[in-house]
């Protein structure tokens, strides 16, 4: 089993970090790993992306076409990746910066005002942390203790005042996927 | 050591300051730049010397300097910056000492762009510069693999004092995957006995690429030749995965061994018959060895991310009578495991084509 997963956003929503935190949980877990920044003239436009692979087996590829999973923090990765998400894969919008909507059909669309609920906790730079507590209610790829135990242990020290809130984003971005959520 | 995750070029650096490096010398350049960033940081804390030139000629230089002096030493660039450094190559290769350097390719000719790319195969692979020499030149294509090849990169040079080569394309010296350092080695304590350290009560060292006579520099050729063909004997590195079975072979290295490696797994689902064969040295070159597989497979396809430089040497390998095909990727584009599988789909349905005919 192998999963893909791009991230992608404006530099500065912590999409390499996200799409960090999976690979170390992927890692965590005792699964196969591989994290692939995009470093070439896109970045040079304010967009960031990243390509995470976890599977149970060695990883060649760590690039793809088409992934399992996208999330796209903004407008720009939602025109890109929304039409690329494999059939049955997960689409993680923030409906905070992107406005449209996916019409397809093939794939679960999880609508995640990232942005606001980071905000709501105190910081719109959590909103990274929404989108990955939606994914991992639409795709279990590991409990969300076991994501919350990863970015303890690998969060560096200096930026340990910062896990309770990141704790809370994440916890309400998965109950926004698992459709439980009451606003904050 | 448990495993960490690790990206490429950090990974390098540090594996190489493990392997006891004394020193580092460079210039700046992307995708690469986080190799010399690490080693920044990390050799002034250790006490040995990192120096950033103020070009990559002046690097090399210096990399010849401090080689001469007996000192282990290496330096990192990326295509464009490797191709300044000809010069200093051939006269380190005319010199006999042993230096590392690290080549995390990208995309070109010219000033190119900053992708990932294997545009850098025949410059590395025939001769690095001008007159009659080969470096070692070794291609990771895991993290993993990069650390390992990285510590028996100095072992190499050390050896046959000579030039050893890592290449990677940007795509592993930017990406992260898990893996584990190895221990930190003691530096040597004593200088080689040819190194230039200064006289002393020992007789006279002279390290040089100046040989003005002509027989002085043929004989000179003939023992770099001498070399080179017990290096060619001694140090051949490949990996092969379902070449056992195989009617159809890939070959390839690097990132694109890696893409391969994905498209091998998906058409063997389809009980299609392919094999990976990927050299670890790209020289010496496992002519032989390849050339030992065409025997029983008459069908290969070099996959590569440039315009073309490996398959020659494929060619050489399996000889007149096998068929070649080639996909490839120039510029600085990883070609995808889809266009592989198609390609190999499509010379499978080509080749039972001709069986049925004949």
């Amino acid at each position: 089993m192998e999963t893909s997963i791009i991230i992608a956003g404006f530099g500065g929503q912590g999409v390499l970090f996200a799409g960090q935190l999976l690979t170390y949980a992927g890692m965590d877990q005792g699964q196969h790993v591989t994290w692939i920044p995009s470093y070439g003239p896109e970045m040079r436009g304010g967009t960031a992306n990243c390509t995470v692979i976890i599977s149970d087996e060695e990883i060649g590829a760590p690039t793809v076409a088409r992934p399992d999973v996208a999330i796209v923090l903004n407008l720009p990765s939602f025109e890109k990746y929304e039409p690329l998400v494999k059939p049955g894969g997960v689409l993680i919008v923030n409906t905070s910066l992107v406005s449209e909507q996916s019409e397809r059909t093939d794939i679960t669309i999880v609508e995640v005002p990232a942005n606001q609920i980071a905000k709501d906790f105190g910081s719109a730079k959590m909103a990274n942390m929404a989108a990955l507590g939606a994914l991992l209610a639409k795709r279990p790829l590991f409990s969300l203790d076991d994501l919350l135990q990863t970015l303890h242990d690998h969060l560096p020290k200096r930026k340990h005042h910062l896990l309770e809130a990141n704790k809370l984003v994440l916890q309400h971005g998965y109950e926004v996927g698992m459709g439980t959520a009451v606003p904050a | 050591m448990a495993k960490e995750l690790l990206k490429g070029n950090v990974a390098i650096a540090e594996a190489a300051i493990r392997a006891g490096c004394q020193a580092y010398f460079g210039y700046p350049i992307t995708p690469q730049t986080e190799l010399l960033e690490h080693m920044s940081k990390r050799m002034p804390e250790l006490g040995r010397t990192f120096l950033q030139a103020e070009s990559e000629v002046a690097a090399v230089n210096m990399v010849y300097g401090a080689a001469s002096a007996g000192v282990r030493v290496m330096t990192s660039s990326s295509s464009p910056g490797i191709s300044l450094m000809q010069e200093g190559l051939s006269y380190i290769a005319g010199s006999e000492v042993p230096a590392v350097f690290v080549d995390v390719m990208r995309g070109g000719p010219g000033l190119g762009n900053i992708q990932p790319s294997q545009s850098d195969y025949n410059q590395v692979t025939k001769t690095a510069g001008h007159g009659d020499y080969r470096p070692i030149v070794l291609a990771p294509s895991t993290i993993q693999e990069a650390i390992d090849l990285m510590v028996l990169s100095f072992d190499l040079a050390e050896k046959y004092r000579t030039i050893v080569f890592m290449v990677l394309d940007g795509a592993i010296g930017q990406m992260m995957e898990p893996a584990e350092l190895p221990p930190m080695r003691e530096l040597p304590t004593e200088r080689p006995s040819w190194a230039l350290t200064g006289k002393g009560n020992r007789d006279k060292n002279i390290v040089t690429s100046i040989r003005l006579g002509a027989q002085p520099l043929a004989d000179f050729n003939d023992i770099l030749q001498e070399k080179l063909a017990v290096i060619e004997k001694n140090e051949l590195r490949y990996d092969e995965l379902y070449t056992d079975d195989a009617e159809l072979v890939i070959v390839a290295y690097g990132t694109a061994a890696r893409v391969a490696h994905t498209a091998v797994k998906h058409l063997r689902e389809e009980n299609i018959p392919v094999g990976l064969f990927r050299p670890i040295t790209l020289w010496p070159f496992p002519y032989q060895q390849l050339g030992e597989l065409a025997d029983r497979v008459s069908t290969f396809l070099s996959v590569e991310m440039n315009a073309g430089q490996m398959i020659h040497d494929v060619r050489e390998s399996v000889g007149r009578q096998a068929e070649i095909e080639f996909l490839g990727r120039p510029g600085g584009i990883i070609p995808l495991p889809e266009e592989i599988e198609e390609k190999v789909r499509d010379m499978w349905r080509q080749k039972n084509l001709a069986a049925q005919i004949n």
